[in-house]
């Protein structure tokens, strides 16, 4: 599905990502963690084009992506803050990104599950944040694409919403569908992923399913693996 | 970009500052009319008003519109789309809301008075055109200002500068230059100089129109003697048009290359 090889961006002199690999199987969750800073969204936004890397090579479905612009209709991308147009309706919203992908969006189920309809004609501008980030959950999932990119997707939502967009993401990998999901909840991480990655420092640190990270950790839940992660980092930086 | 443009054009259209903006030029233009009752002096007047706002409010347009939108872009840009056709969507519906609120605006006033079948309708015209053209490329450049600059800050105070650089400041420099350097031959410096101006370009060109000797100015009178009025309009709009390409140029260069 993905396959990154030897991934490196840096802003100026700072080197935010180090030379990687990984690739990402298909029908798996994947759970991209780490502390602030160490990559996770600049991983993320070169998947998707909008960051361009220093060097290294993404390939999506064998196919190298860079000055390639037609492989994001594989995509659907849920971005971590919803803002929109002030005075545009959420069914023109709607209907823009139908028009701009050249594809019918098949969203009534969406829009029933997370109890848009009354906000369907209703300013953008005037939906409070939990709801302008349904919208954007709907703009995402109304596409059948083989690949979804989620950022920090539970932000602002409501237990229900929460437990609809678990429902729907658990459903889309039954049909075959792959994720990659970057998020500080670590329930969220323990409910839904298959593999983790655990990037620090722009590197991988770790790679695997989560049992072997436990493993890894010698703790029992993954919150405690991961602040053992940080605190044995901080401690070597310390002696050097 | 035609649909990226529709929806900017229309949220922008229905946004409550685009009527004001409308409503402004409405109204300047009804009074001016209607106690002056002399189209010129009202065309003068408009013009006045019209080469400083329609650059500020181009460029505040222009600077807000993308700050705000940074993560509405990021998510237009995570879809497939060519980045240029996303970015030149953004600015023509920015550019073309403004414009439909001056030509409106201004026109509206003129077309009550009755002077829609007159002589003076060139004018008025002309005075549309060049509003138009500000317009687009002090968006345009301010749009730049925004991509070039991360932090909000530096960039709405950059865009602001440039533009009172160019509405008050060059016009002052200009002027000094004019007097120490009187005695040498300074024409051809003197054109060069309001070319490198757009809105010295705008204002030549409604003056060459208007054909006032009188509120011409100095570099009027220069372009006047040395092109005449055909060639001197022609040249005016041809820079004017230089002015507007080569900043959507810069837009398109930078987006391709940008990191988001």
């Amino acid at each position: 599905m993905i396959e990154i090889k030897e991934i490196r961006k840096s802003y100026g002199k700072l080197e935010v990502l180090k030379g990687f690999d990984f690739s990402l199987s298909k029908g798996k969750i994947t759970a991209v963690l780490g502390p602030n800073g160490s990559g996770k969204t600049t991983l993320i936004k070169s998947i998707l084009g909008l960051v361009i890397p220093s060097d290294g090579e993404i390939l999506i479905n064998g196919r190298l992506i860079k000055n390639d612009w037609l492989y994001r209709n594989k995509i659907g991308y849920l971005p971590q803050i919803a803002r929109f147009p002030d005075n545009l309706k959420v069914r023109e919203i709607l209907r823009l990104i139908e028009e701009v992908r050249n594809e019918k969006g098949d969203y009534d189920d969406l829009i029933d599950q997370f109890d848009l309809k009354d906000f369907l004609n209703k300013k953008l501008r005037l939906l409070s944040g939990g709801t302008r980030q349904k919208v954007n959950i709907v703009l995402t999932f109304m596409f059948d694409c083989p690949l979804y990119i989620l950022d920090e997707p539970t932000a602002g939502l409501d237990p229900i919403a929460l437990i609809r967009l678990k429902e729907l993401i658990l459903r889309k990998r039954e049909e075959g569908m792959t994720f990659l999901i970057t998020t500080h909840i670590m329930s969220l991480v323990e409910e839904l992923a298959d593999e983790l990655i655990f990037l620090l420092e722009g590197q991988i640190y770790f790679k695997g399913t989560f049992d072997q990270m436990l493993k890894a950790q010698k703790e029992e839940n993954l919150e405690r693996a991961i602040a053992n992660i940080l605190e044995k980092e901080n401690e070597e930086d310390s002696e050097i | 970009m035609r649909k990226i443009l529709k929806y900017s054009f229309f949220d922008l259209i229905r946004s409550r500052w685009s009527i004001v903006y409308f409503l402004f030029y409405f109204i300047s233009g009804m009074i001016l009319l209607y106690l002056s009752n002399d189209v010129s002096k009202a065309i003068v007047s408009l013009m006045n008003i019209t080469f400083i706002l329609t650059p500020l409010i181009g460029t505040i347009f222009g600077i807000m519109n993308y700050y705000n939108s940074r993560e509405f872009i990021e998510l237009l840009l995570a879809q497939p789309l060519q980045r240029k056709k996303l970015f030149m969507g953004l600015y023509l519906g920015i550019s073309l809301s403004l414009s439909l609120s001056l030509i409106l605006g201004m026109g509206l006033p003129f077309i009550f008075y009755g002077i829609a079948f007159s002589g003076a309708i060139k004018s008025l015209l002309t005075l549309l055109l060049s509003g138009v053209f500000l317009t687009f490329i002090f968006t345009a450049l301010s749009f730049y200002i925004a991509l070039i600059n991360e932090n909000r800050l530096k960039g709405f105070g950059m865009a602001i500068l440039f533009w009172l650089f160019m509405v008050f400041i060059y016009d002052g420099i200009f002027l000094l230059l004019l007097l120490f350097l009187q005695s040498y031959p300074i024409e051809k410096f003197a054109i060069i100089l309001s070319l490198l101006n757009p809105v010295d370009l705008s204002r030549i060109l409604i003056m060459l129109e208007l054909d006032v000797s009188a509120l011409m100015g100095y570099t009027g009178a220069v372009f006047n003697r040395f092109f005449g009025t055909g060639a001197g309009m022609l040249i005016s709009i041809s820079a004017l048009l230089s002015w507007t390409i080569i900043p959507v140029f810069l837009i398109i260069r930078k987006s391709d290359r940008k990191d988001f």
